[in-house]
This record gives structure tokens, sequence and C-alpha cells, in this order.
């Protein structure tokens, strides 16, 4: 438990640095329109990735085809040094996502929910427990997951989600749903001391333009706005939902 | 688009068909047992023939799809498929006129032969249905390749185990093909030559037909019109 | 940078991935956060890619999931093994009789089966489709066949609870010969005929879930690939049946089932991942 010097390197070292995402063109269709349309991008390791834009601009088909639950229809995906969708299956293991859904089975406890995930990613019961009570929930971790709120339910997701260390986070609005306290809870598993790669998704230009590093703005599936955080303020996030 | 290898098609499938017309009603003897309605063997057994091909032909083409991911075959799976249906519709109907006239009944369930097409028709009746119930088009034609390849391997397997059970009261022309007379024969091949090439050419049009729709579909959209 | 880690099939023996050095990135802040319940971020950080688990572990932990929910929800065998009940009486009263024998008894028991079969297989996968277990279980790294393996494998457990319920109240309200002398030949057309179930109905039940008409086209999908396995459990079954001098099996009828299991089978197989991606 020591406290080191924060050092921060400035943003012109970026094209050295290497790149835990690189997207070239990325497009994904929907039947004949296009959700996602020539997007590319170049995300260094460590670095956090907020996706601005109105509804239907495509940050969750973005997110999801990160996460190896899409297939790119044209354009080159590499993620974690691994070309998608070809070799998805090597790195599924290395990404967590946190989406709408909790991805829990509503009958089933907290605890059984996250061993069920446990098993499926090769790992003990002990990280159960250590997530468990890092999101506060070993209390209520026996009870049916339908009888839990929203708020504790989003709680076991994040554990879920971060369950098997994952190098990639991607997070669709994770903090809907939480209240401050929460919010503080789950801020070491999915926030900027997690020392992951994060991509996450928001509508709220304070709280994402200050964890970002750099910023994307997706309007119909097109890149509108691509920076980094430092140079961009909140009336250009406001002008992509005009 | 390609209208000379239509147009050499439709020309063949014409030509095939008189041929096969004229051997049916003038070289063609006249069988014993049934009569003149025998003749109607000639529309019903290449139709069911051809209709079998397709269905399975459907299932090939889906193959194709999965592996290549080339919506193109997707397009060439449907409209096999749907072709191979109305073609179905059509072995049906000739069967049931041929029961009728030869044993007087329009349908006989004893007979494995007919159940097995029907339970075959019954099956990919659901394909249109299925692929309306998807919206996403590219699921859509994923699932309906899932759909055309297990009911493509379905073909033969029902053939097979319907067929145990016994009843030769269907006429075993083809596993007696050996007995059937020299004219017989001829007038049989020419007649599913003939069928095949009628399969062949609806399927092209209904091919270009789709593809055209297509094209103009993506012109509009780059024009604006939509 | 990580070793590459081996593709998730049973086959392979998996190696130990080296951990790697989490600090090693220039340029980040390097401190070690403290959660506020004392958990050590670091270490938690520290142990490296995962190695995925063996495929056979993955289906017993799918299996273990769905028993789990089956019987907390109890959705699936109560509501077949009930209407297999029903149906028998409803046959007794309207067949006027409890001595059915020979080939009617077998089609009336195999049709039954068959239709509670088509409860089960309904129901299969609407647990996932609804509550997101899709997802969760594309997330993982692991061969994607398991979870074919896993709910074949559960509706298989159905259906032989079903089974257990289903045949005695056939012999008690329809069948006219004693049960005692049919059973030992009964447990191979019920054998094959579940496996042939299982295999076709988990398929299409995964075809049929995520489609707008979900209830009809499951039956509708389900029935005519099936008849050919009511067919051959019939026609197996029936001699078993006969009021006097009950036959054997034919074993022509237990091979033409046991090929079409395993066409079936390896089609399912095949195709099965192809339903699961988007």
């Amino acid at each position: 438990m020591t406290d080191l010097e924060v050092q921060v390197a400035p943003h012109t070292a970026l094209a050295d640095r290497p790149a835990a995402l690189a997207l070239s063109g990325l497009t994904r269709n929907y039947g004949e329109r296009a959700a996602l349309q020539d997007v590319s991008l170049r995300l260094p390791t460590g670095d956090t990735l907020v996706a601005f834009g109105p509804n239907g601009a495509g940050k969750t088909t973005l997110l999801r085809v990160l996460a190896t639950l899409l297939r790119p229809h044209s354009g080159s995906v590499v993620v974690l040094d691994t070309k998608l969708p070809d070799d998805a299956w090597r790195v599924r293991g290395r990404i967590g996502l946190l989406g709408h859904e909790s991805l829990l089975y509503r009958e089933l406890s907290a605890r059984e929910n996250l061993r069920y995930h446990a098993r499926l990613h090769n790992i003990g019961a002990e990280r159960v427990e250590e997530q468990l009570s890092a999101v506060s929930m070993s209390a209520r971790a026996d009870e049916p997951v339908r009888t839990l709120s929203r708020g504790m339910v989003q709680r076991v997701a994040v554990a879920r989600a971060t369950l098997h260390s994952p190098e990639l986070l991607l997070l669709d609005e994770p903090y809907a749903n939480l209240d401050p306290a929460a919010i503080e809870l789950v801020e070491p598993l999915i926030g900027a001391e997690s020392e992951c790669t994060r991509v996450v998704s928001s509508h709220d230009p304070g709280r994402g333009l200050a964890e970002a590093d750099l910023v994307l703005g997706l309007r119909g599936g097109r890149v509108s706005l691509l920076t980094d955080s430092a140079s961009v303020g909140p009336d250009a996030i406001a002008e992509l939902y005009r | 688009m390609r209208s000379p290898s239509l147009r050499a098609l439709s020309i063949s499938t014409v030509l095939a068909f008189c041929l096969s017309l004229s051997l049916v009603f003038f070289y063609a003897p006249i069988e014993a047992e049934e009569g003149f309605l025998q003749k109607i063997f000639y529309l019903h057994v290449p139709l069911a023939i051809v209709t079998l091909c397709g269905f399975v032909l459907g299932g090939l083409m889906a193959i194709a799809h999965l592996r290549t991911r080339d919506a193109r075959w997707d397009l060439r799976s449907y409209v096999v498929i749907h072709m191979s249906l109305i073609f179905g519709v059509g072995v049906l109907i000739t069967g049931s006129i041929w029961a009728r006239g030869s044993w007087g009944h329009w349908w006989v369930w004893s007979e494995p032969t007919l159940v097995s097409f029907l339970i075959i028709m019954l099956l990919y009746a659901t394909y249109q249905p299925l692929r309306f119930a998807i919206e996403d088009p590219e699921r859509q034609a994923r699932y309906a390749s899932v759909f055309a390849i297990t009911a493509g391997a379905f073909v033969p397997m029902n053939f097979l185990a319907v067929r145990l059970s016994a009843s030769y009261l269907h006429p075993r022309v083809l596993g007696s093909s050996s007995n059937l007379p020299a004219p017989m024969a001829l007038t049989f091949l020419v007649s599913l030559v003939a069928m095949s090439l009628l399969f062949a050419t609806l399927c092209s049009y209904e091919l270009a037909a789709k593809r055209t729709r297509i094209l103009l579909k993506a012109r509009s959209r780059i024009l604006g019109y939509q | 940078m990580s070793a590459p880690i081996p593709p998730p099939s049973g086959k392979t023996e998996p190696h130990a991935a080296p951990s790697r050095d989490v600090h090693a990135r220039p340029g980040r802040p390097v401190h070690a956060p403290v959660g506020k319940h004392g958990l050590d971020k670091v270490h938690a950080r520290a142990d490296g890619p995962h190695v995925p688990p063996r495929t056979a572990k993955v289906v017993l932990a799918l299996l273990r999931k769905e028993l789990l929910v089956e019987l907390r929800t109890l959705e699936s065998i109560p509501g077949m093994s009930l209407f297999a009940v029903t149906t028998f009486v409803v046959f007794h009263f309207a067949l006027q009789q409890n001595t059915v024998s020979g080939q009617e008894a077998a089609g009336i028991l195999w049709v039954t089966i068959l239709f509670a079969a088509m409860l089960g297989i309904n129901r299969l996968f609407v647990a996932d489709a609804d509550q997101g277990g899709f997802d969760g279980f594309l997330l993982a790294p692991v061969d994607r066949t398991a979870l074919l393996l896993a709910k074949a494998a559960s509706l298989l457990a159905y259906l032989l609870v079903l089974e257990l319920v289903a045949v005695p109240a056939f012999a008690l309200l329809l069948l006219g010969p004693p049960l005692g002398q049919a059973l030992p030949g009964l447990l191979a057309p019920l054998a094959l005929g579940d496996l042939g179930v299982a295999a076709i109905g988990t398929l299409v039940a995964a075809l049929a879930v995520r489609t707008r008409a979900r209830d009809l086209l499951g039956p509708l999908l389900a029935l005519p690939l099936l008849v050919p396995v009511v067919i051959g459990c019939a026609r197996a079954s029936a001699p078993l049946f006969e009021l006097t001098h009950a036959g054997g099996v034919p074993l022509r009828w237990l091979g033409t089932l046991a090929l079409y299991d395993l066409v079936f089978g390896l089609v399912a197989y095949a195709v099965f991942d192809f339903l699961l991606e988007d």
C-alpha cells in the first residue's frame, strides 16, 4: 500500500504508445441502414474513451462490436492486438462489458449468478466473494436477483463485468441507476482508478469530459467529433444532440 | 442484365417441353393396367424429383451462404426453395389426380411416399413465415440458411424413415426403372430434363427480377428518393 | 505482450499464461489505489489473463445453471408431466376403454410424449433470450457448442422425468397388456427417441426463440422434423404392446432411429454456432 508519485505524460506521445483499440473504417449495417459507418480511431492502452451522441447514434453498437458480440461488416477492428472477428475467441476473456442489461438470471441469487460466470471464465469462488464485498452486496448475496432494487442489480452487474479482471472495460451508461454512494463503491472497479483501458458511453458531458482522455462524438453512425478531452468543451458535446 | 443466357434457357425449355409432350402423347405406349391416365406419371414424377432435388439444392446453397457470408447465396437459396414449394404444390395436385384416377381416392394415407412428401411440404411451408418473423435482414438470412440446411438433410432422412413401413400401393417406377420398357423410359427421361430446365428457367427469372429490385432500391437510395 | 491463448476446446491441454506486469505502462499514474473495503487492486490485477475452461467443465456449469433455474421456476417439468397425464385421461374417456394395445397403444404413447416435449422445447431458451443470458454466455471465452450440449442434456433430463411420470400413467389409464412385459424392450426406443427429440428440439428452440412468433414457429418447425422419430418409436414399440404373443423390438426401426439421431445430432452441431452469433 504505497503512494507513489503521479506521472502523466503529455499526449503528444500518443502515437508511440501501444494501442488497446485500433479501428479503421469500421462499418456495421442493419439492413440498408448503417448503424456504424466508417469509424476510425486509435485508443492507447490505459486511456479512457468517452462516446457521446443521441440515442440511435451507434454508441451501443460500437460497444457490442468491441465486445465481440457483433461482427463488423467491413473495415478493420483490432482489440488488444487481436483482429476481430476472426480471432475473437482469443480476446473474449480479457474484455468486460457492462451494458443496459445486467445479464443476471432473475431467479438465481447474486452469488449463484456470479459463481456461474466465474465457472464460464474459469475463475475460483474466492474471487466471487471478493467482488461481492467490493460492491457491498455480501449481505444480500443469497436472495434472488428479482428481489433486489435496480441500484443493487447494477452493482452486482458491475461485479459480474469485472469478475475476470478484464484489461478492457466497455461501459454503456454505467452510472445510470446508481446513487452517489453506489457510484463511489464501483469507482475502483470500473472508474479511472481501475487502470483498465475503458470505453464509456455517456450522456453526461460534465462527468464524461472529466474522465475522458479521448472524446468521440457519434451521430447517425458516423464520427462527428474525435479529439482529446483537453481541446473540447461541453458546448461541442451539446452540439451533437441538436 | 444477362438476357442472352435467360433467353437461351427459355428457348431450350420450350423446345424440351415440346419434345417431351409429343413423346408423351404420340410415342409412349398406353399402359395396360391404368390406361391413358397413367401418362400423368410423366408430369407427376419429374415434378416430384425436381422438387425434392430443389429442396436439397437450397440446403447446399445455404451451406455456401454460411461459409462465404455472401448474401447472393442466400438469395439463390431462397429462390430455389420458393420455386420448389410451388412445384411441390404441383406434385400434390397431379398426385391427387392420379390417385383418384387409379385407386379411386384423392388421398391415401397408407402410402408412405405421398405422406413423406406431405410432411416435407409442411416443413418447408414454414420457411417464409420464419423469414418474415425476423426483422434484422442479416440474421434473417442466417437463420433461414440454418433452416434450409436442416430441412435439406431432412428430405432424404424422411424418405428413408417413412419408406420402411411397407406399402407398395405407390407404383414403384423408380426402383423398378429397369422394368420400364424402353419407350417409356425415354419419354420419362426427356420429361425429367424438360422439367429440370423449366425449374432452372423460372429460378433464373425470379433471381433476375429480385436482383433488379435490389439494384433499383440501392440506386434510388443513393439518389435520395427514399 | 500476453502469450497466445489456445482455442477453447476440450482436446488441447491449456497452458498457463505468464502473468503480466500491469505497471509497465508509460504515462499512467502509478499508484496503488485501495478500495473502500481494503481490497488490494494491485494484487487482483496481477493474475494476468485467465486460461479458458475446458468444454466439459463449461457444459457442466451451464447444465448446473439450467437445472437450478428449472428447480426454482418449475416452468417445464410439471407442465410437461401434467399435460401427458391429462392427455391420457382424455384419451381414456374418448376411447371408452382402457385396453388399447399394439400399434394403437404405441401411437398414443408417442404422440402424447411428443406434444408434451413441445412444451419443454418452447421454454428451453426463453429465460436466456429474455434475461440477457445469451450475451452472458457469448462474452465468455468458451466453445459455443457447449451451450448446445448443455441445453440438449437438460431437455433430455426433462424428458426422462416426463417419461417416469407418463409411462406408468399410460399403463394405468390406457394400456391393456401389463406394462411389465413391455418395459425392458421399451427402454431402447425411449432412449433413442429422447436423443432425437433433444437434438432437434434444441436446434429448433434456438432457431425459434429470437423470432417474433416464437411460440408458433417452434411447434411448426419441430413437429415435421420429429415425425420420423415418432414413427420409428411407435413402430419399434408396437410389438411390445401386443395383447397376445408380444414380440421383440424390430431392430430395423432401432437402426433407423439411431441413424436419424446421428444425422441430426451432427447437423445441429454444425449449424448451432451460426444461430448464436450476430
